[in-house]
């Protein structure tokens, strides 16, 4: 009972506030089996709430499996991980993250709006207490974008609004860390810029971590304050590059050396995973 | 010059849209035409060579009998009406709630879905008499009948229906820590909805199939006992107006069907 007290509190509270020490989220020797196959072993890390990173690799190398182990969707098979100094299970049901998957999984049958509020409907009957953010689902529409939309279907919308969508559902109850699995990657390049700049955007506003999993080094360099580079077979730590560009970031970074020189560094780095 | 200015007088989209226009009426002409030729082929042939009215009647003669007989055709729509309906509405209940435990429950899938193909494997003229001879002569067997010709294709269909739900929508449910009640609600009953339409589209004709089946192993009316009833009587204008109510009736309820698909599944 007290657990549900103190839980309910920390949910409230402004994201700044927490004691800076609490990880968003602390992976300890973590490890993840599928039979006999190992896609995660042994991965130590820590995740500095507040911050962005991005998730890179060569393909097969756990980075949606980590994802995945982080949102309790699926279990450890060795090792620790805490979201926030809880379970992840804890977590999960406190609604402390949310996840964009990399295609929108938006329901087809409901509005744009009806998707957003969806986590609202989910566990109502049940009396469970749903942390609602300071924005209305209309606000957070307009907050991605798509103001006068709000009663489109999902096959109304392109590709790159149905994901907005799904990012507005998932900052529905505030998390403080957002899980993001390669959103954009079906996206063509000139929408993918777009949303990158309003996911910044969303980011500064917001405050929330954001754990974003992606194949383009660009992408990478360009959203994330540190970019987590594992490597395959087992999946393991390589390296954690910090990227110390000028913020806010701007489109025109992209064509600075000081850009080139980190997507370089990393693509060498991925040569050797 | 002159070419051009013909050119110009001509609005491409009022051109547009009358290519539209005609492009409709001609999807709606050509095969009202092609029908109505073959039905006047129809009628100068039975007249052209004679043709004995018991073997082959004409158009014309269906239509005075249709017309004619119509109280009669009508007395024996209303209870093929009421079993295709009743047999509908209970075969595919049955049908929809059978797939929901067979998907809530690996088991239970295990155990029934053989049984539910081998009684779909018997042929429905064969399992007829048995049911007549079980529930009478009344209305109940026919109603059975209409049902059990209903139950598979639904069966078959919900279940893909209900499992059709997306890996990720399903990890979504997790993320938001739903219940099994809301995963059924929310996510797996709305995604068998186009596939529940496609299955109820077929047993709106096949529950008239059924009806009418059952109404030729014993019953004193119903289309299919006017059917029996006019074939042995030589009645062959009859039977043709009966063939003809039969078939409208399988048009209607096929397209409350469609109405109801229009209305509810818009994605």
């Amino acid at each position: 009972m007290g657990m549900m007290e103190s839980k309910a509190t920390l949910t409230g509270q402004p994201i700044d506030a927490l004691p800076a020490e609490i990880p968003a989220a602390a992976l300890k020797a973590a490890t993840v089996r599928f039979g006999t196959y190992t896609a995660i072993e042994e991965l130590d890390l820590q995740i500095e709430a507040g911050a962005f990173y991005t998730i890179l690799g060569p393909s097969g190398c756990g980075k949606s499996t980590m994802l995945r182990l982080v949102s309790d969707l699926i279990p450890a098979a060795g090792g620790d991980v805490s979201i926030f100094g809880k379970t992840t299970e804890q977590a999960r049901l406190a609604r402390e993250f949310a996840f964009v998957f990399q295609d929108a999984a938006l329901l087809p049958w409901r509005s744009a709006l009806k998707n957003v509020e969806l986590p609202l409907e989910i566990g109502r009957k049940r009396n469970v207490e749903i942390p609602v953010g300071p924005r209305s689902p209309r606000e957070l529409l307009e907050l991605v974008g798509l103001k006068g939309r709000e009663n489109a279907l999902p096959h109304e919308l392109s590709g790159g609004m149905r994901q907005r969508v799904a990012i507005a559902r998932a900052l529905l109850c505030q998390p403080k860390l957002l899980l993001m699995d390669e959103p954009f990657g079906a996206l063509d390049e000139m929408t993918r810029d777009r949303l990158n700049l309003q996911l910044l955007d969303i980011w500064r506003e917001t405050g929330t971590t954001i754990l974003f999993v992606t194949h383009s080094i660009s992408e990478a360099v360009f959203l994330g304050q540190k970019v987590i580079m594992l490597r395959a077979n087992p999946g393991r730590l390589r390296e954690i590059v910090d990227i110390d560009l000028p913020e806010p970031r701007q489109m025109k970074l992209r064509d600075t050396p000081e850009f080139n020189r980190y997507c370089g560094y990393l693509r060498e780095l991925l040569e050797t995973c | 010059m002159a070419v051009a200015e013909t050119i110009d007088i001509v609005d491409p989209e009022i051109q547009a849209r009358n290519a539209a226009r005609k492009q409709k009426l001609m999807s709606a002409v050509v095969p009202l035409a092609t029908a109505a030729g073959l039905v006047a082929l129809w009628q100068l042939g039975v007249k052209g060579f004679g043709v004995p009215t018991y073997i082959a009647p004409a158009p014309s003669d269906v239509a005075a009998t249709f017309v004619e007989k119509f109280p009669l055709l009508m007395q024996n729509f209303w209870p093929t009406f009421i079993e295709s309906v009743a047999g509908f509405a209970v075969g595919n209940l049955a049908a929809i709630l059978i797939a929901v435990a067979f998907v809530h429950s690996r088991n239970v899938e295990r155990a029934f879905f053989p049984i539910a193909v081998f009684v779909n494997t018997i042929p429905i003229l064969a399992i007829a008499p048995i049911l007549v001879l079980i529930f009478g002569p009344g209305m109940t067997a026919k109603v059975v009948i209409a049902a059990l010709i209903c139950f598979f294709p639904t069966l078959v269909n919900m279940v893909r229906g209900l499992q059709s739900v997306s890996p990720q929508t399903l990890e979504l449910a997790r993320i938001l820590s739903a219940s099994k009640s809301e995963v059924f609600w929310k996510m797996r009953l709305p995604s068998s909805l186009p596939f529940l339409f496609s299955a109820l589209k077929i047993s709106a004709t096949t529950s008239v199939i059924g009806a009418i089946v059952g109404e030729w192993v014993g019953a004193d009316l119903g289309l299919g006992a006017l059917i029996i009833d006019a074939t042995f009587n030589f009645n062959s204008p009859l039977l043709y107006a009966t063939v003809l109510m039969s078939s409208g009736l399988s048009v209607l309820m096929f397209t409350l069907v469609s109405l109801a698909e229009r209305r509810v599944v818009r994605w």
